[in-house]
C-alpha cells in the first residue's frame, strides 16, 4: 500500500511537472510577436504562428544573438 | 551632438536598453554601442533584414515608422525617420512605451547634429518604473 502511494505520488508530481512545462512553453510562444507601427497611426501585430512571423522573428533573434554574443 | 553621443545618451537614460545601433537610410552604420565591429555589423544586417521584411509585408498600409519584435529572449525595437533608424535590444518584456520614447529622442538628437543645431536638454537617468533621477 505504501509503495502504491509512493508510485501514485511520483506519477502525480511528474504529471504536474509536464503540465507546467507545457503551460510555460505556450505562454512563452504567445508572447512572441512583432508589432508594426505606421506613419498614419495604424498598427499591426504579427503573432507567433502566423505566416510572416517566423521570418520576422528569425531576423529579430539574429539581432539579439549578435548583440549579446561575446 | 554626433551619432555616437546620441547613442551614449540613450544607453545612459534607459536602463532597459542593452545595446543599440544608429544606421543611415543607405544602410551605413553611424554609431554602435557594441565595440566588436563584426557583431555590430551582424546586428545592423539583421535589423536591415527585419525592416525590409516588415516593409514588404506592409503592402498598401502606411509607411513603417517603428516596430517591436518580442521574443522569449528579449525584444528588438526599431524607430526610423527619413534619414536614419535606431535599433535597440532589451531584456524580455520591457516597458515598450518608454523604450520607444527614448529611441525617438535619440533620433531627434542625431538629426539635430545635421539639422537645426538647437541645443537640447540632457535628460536624466530613467529606470524601468519611469522615475527620473
Amino acid at each position: 500500500m505504501t509503495a502504491a502511494r509512493r508510485v501514485f505520488g511520483l506519477a502525480t508530481l511528474a504529471a504536474l511537472a509536464v503540465g507546467a512545462v507545457v503551460v510555460l512553453r505556450r505562454r512563452a510562444g504567445s508572447r512572441e510577436r512583432v508589432d508594426l507601427y505606421y506613419d498614419d497611426g495604424s498598427m499591426a501585430t504579427v503573432e507567433h504562428g502566423e505566416a510572416d512571423a517566423q521570418a520576422l522573428l528569425g531576423h529579430a533573434r539574429d539581432a539579439l544573438a549578435a548583440a549579446r554574443t561575446a | 551632438m554626433d551619432a555616437a553621443e546620441a547613442l551614449m545618451d540613450l544607453t545612459e537614460i534607459s536602463s532597459q536598453i542593452q545595446a543599440a545601433v544608429l544606421i543611415a537610410a543607405d544602410g551605413q552604420t553611424l554609431a554602435s554601442t557594441i565595440d566588436d565591429n563584426a557583431r555590430s555589423d551582424r546586428l545592423c544586417a539583421a535589423v536591415g533584414s527585419l525592416v525590409e521584411a516588415a516593409t514588404a509585408r506592409s503592402g498598401g498600409e502606411g509607411r513603417l515608422v517603428q516596430l517591436e519584435a518580442a521574443t522569449s529572449d528579449g525584444s528588438l525595437f526599431v524607430v526610423r525617420d527619413d534619414e536614419r533608424l535606431v535599433a535597440a535590444v532589451t531584456k524580455p518584456e520591457p516597458t515598450a512605451g518608454l523604450v520607444f520614447f527614448d529611441l525617438k529622442s535619440c533620433l531627434r538628437a542625431a538629426a539635430a547634429e545635421q539639422g537645426d543645431g538647437k541645443p537640447r536638454p540632457r535628460p536624466g537617468v530613467r529606470t524601468t518604473e519611469g522615475a527620473t533621477e
